[in-house]
Parts: C-alpha cells; structure tokens; sequence
C-alpha cells in the first residue's frame, strides 16, 4: 500500500501547479482552470487523510467541495461571458476600473 | 513492484503532467481537455485509496458537468488565444515585473510544500479499515451533516440565479 505522504507530496505539487497557473496565465478562463486544479489537490489530501484515519468524513467533504467548485464555475464564468461582452478580450489586464 | 505502487505512479504522473500542460497550453480548449484527462486520473487515485464514491462523482459532477461548461464557455467566446503584450515562448520566470514575482511565489511554495512534507518523516501505513461503502457516507451526509447538506442547496439555487442574471444581455427583460 502506498504511504499518506505519497499522496500528500502529489497533491502539494498539483496545488503548486494550480498556484503557478494563477500566477502567470493572463487568461481568464485558464486562471479559473487553475483554481480547479487546486480545489482537486485539496480534495486529494481530503479523502487520504480520511482514509488513514478510517472515516467517512473525509469524503463527504469532498462533497460539499465540489458542491461549491460547480457553483462557482457557474458564477465564474457568468461573470467571464459579460466581461468578455464588455471588451472582447479574456485578458485580465483589460479591467483595471477598480484597480488602486 | 506491487501493482498498486505502480498505478499510483502512473495515476500520479498522468495528473501532474496533464495539469502541467493545462497551464502551458494557449488554447483554452486544449486546457480543458487536458484537465478531463487529469481528473480521470485523479479518479483511479480515489479508487487505490478505497473511495469508489468520491471517483465516481468526480468523473460524474467534475468531468461531466463542470467541465462540460468551461468547453460551452470556451467556444461560446470563440476567443482561442490569449493576446498578450510579451512573446509568450519566454519562460515566466524571465519575463517582467509582477508575472516573475507571481512564477516565484508559486515556486517559493512548491518548495515549502515539499520541505514541510520531508521533514514530517514516515507518515506510516493505513489503517485496514476503509469507509468505503456508499451506504455508510449517505447515512453520515443525512444525519451529521444534514444541515450543510440544506445549506449546499441554498447555494446552488444562489448561484443559478446569479449566473441566469450576470450572463443574462443588458437591456432586456
């Protein structure tokens, strides 16, 4: 059987990979994936720390994680598709209005 | 090697280097694809950790559903390429100002990560004893966790409604 850490370590780089999207996409669709990413890198250490601790509790997390990641690539991309309709671009940078 | 090590490996390195090549692609429906091709493999690690539910919604509600809006978004905006002002082969670490700091504080943290994990030392083996039957988390998500479970419908009705009204065209209605 593969050790807690094994999957600790994994789900550490996806996050990272998520983080480093974030951080340097200048894409607004791609910077939603990389959120996703991230919400599954949580949702890995979830469920192994559930298993290793021999409950259920874990998963029904992931549960309700995924509950609020649909609902927030619903809004998310609402959001994106009246942007886009605004200014014909997904970039970022094109919406400084509240910017300091 | 057992067979469980082995496709924990191969779940594993499928997941990191899809997620990898997500963030790399210019074409956000490339991104979207890949990232299917992520989970799936994030679902056999449910499988090897004995949650057969989880990697069954996972593929379901994540693969099915979620993705299947970025895809309707993705070609709705018709807007493949990402039109930058900087020449997107240079490497983020390379190029200017707060995209370098952003490339270095999610590297920064990659490290940590690792380092935090390293030093925790042998986490031990599980336990034999999985929760893995479907019954028993609807029993815990219906009696323990009745109350965010209501709550989780109240949340979906809210963003319904707020994605209907945001995407809705000004002017009518």
């Amino acid at each position: 059987m593969v050790p807690l850490n094994y999957y600790l370590v994994l789900s550490a780089m996806l996050f990272a990979i998520g983080t480093a999207g974030v951080f340097v996409r200048r894409n607004l669709i791609t910077i939603l994936l990389s959120i996703e990413i991230m919400l599954n890198a949580v949702n890995l250490t979830f469920v192994a720390f559930g298993r290793a601790l021999g409950s259920a509790d874990g998963q029904i997390i992931v549960f309700f994680v995924m509950t609020v990641a649909a609902a927030e690539a619903a809004v998310g991309l609402a959001i994106v598709i009246g942007l886009f309709r605004h200014r014909e671009s997904l970039n970022p940078d094109s919406w400084t209005a509240l910017k300091w | 090697m057992a067979p469980e090590t082995l496709a924990f490996y191969a779940f594993g390195a499928v997941a990191v280097v899809a997620s990898l090549l997500v963030i790399a692609q210019r074409n956000p429906i490339y991104s979207v694809l890949l990232l299917i091709a992520s989970f799936g493999a994030l679902s056999g690690l449910y499988v090897l950790l004995d949650a057969p539910f989880v990697a069954v919604i996972q593929i379901i509600v994540y693969a099915g559903a979620i993705m299947v809006l970025f895809l309707f978004v993705v070609m709705l905006l018709n807007a493949p390429h990402e039109e930058t002002e900087y020449d997107e082969r240079v490497h983020p670490l390379l190029r200017p100002g707060p995209m370098r700091f952003g490339a270095l504080l999610a590297l920064v943290l990659a490290g940590e990560l690792s380092w935090a994990l390293t030093r925790s030392g042998d986490s031990g083996r599980f336990p034999a004893g999985a929760v893995a039957s479907v019954r028993a988390i609807g029993r815990s998500l219906f009696t323990d966790y009745a109350f965010p479970f209501e709550v989780t419908s109240i949340l979906i009705l809210v963003a319904m409604v707020g994605a209907v009204l945001l995407a809705r065209r000004e002017g009518r209605g």
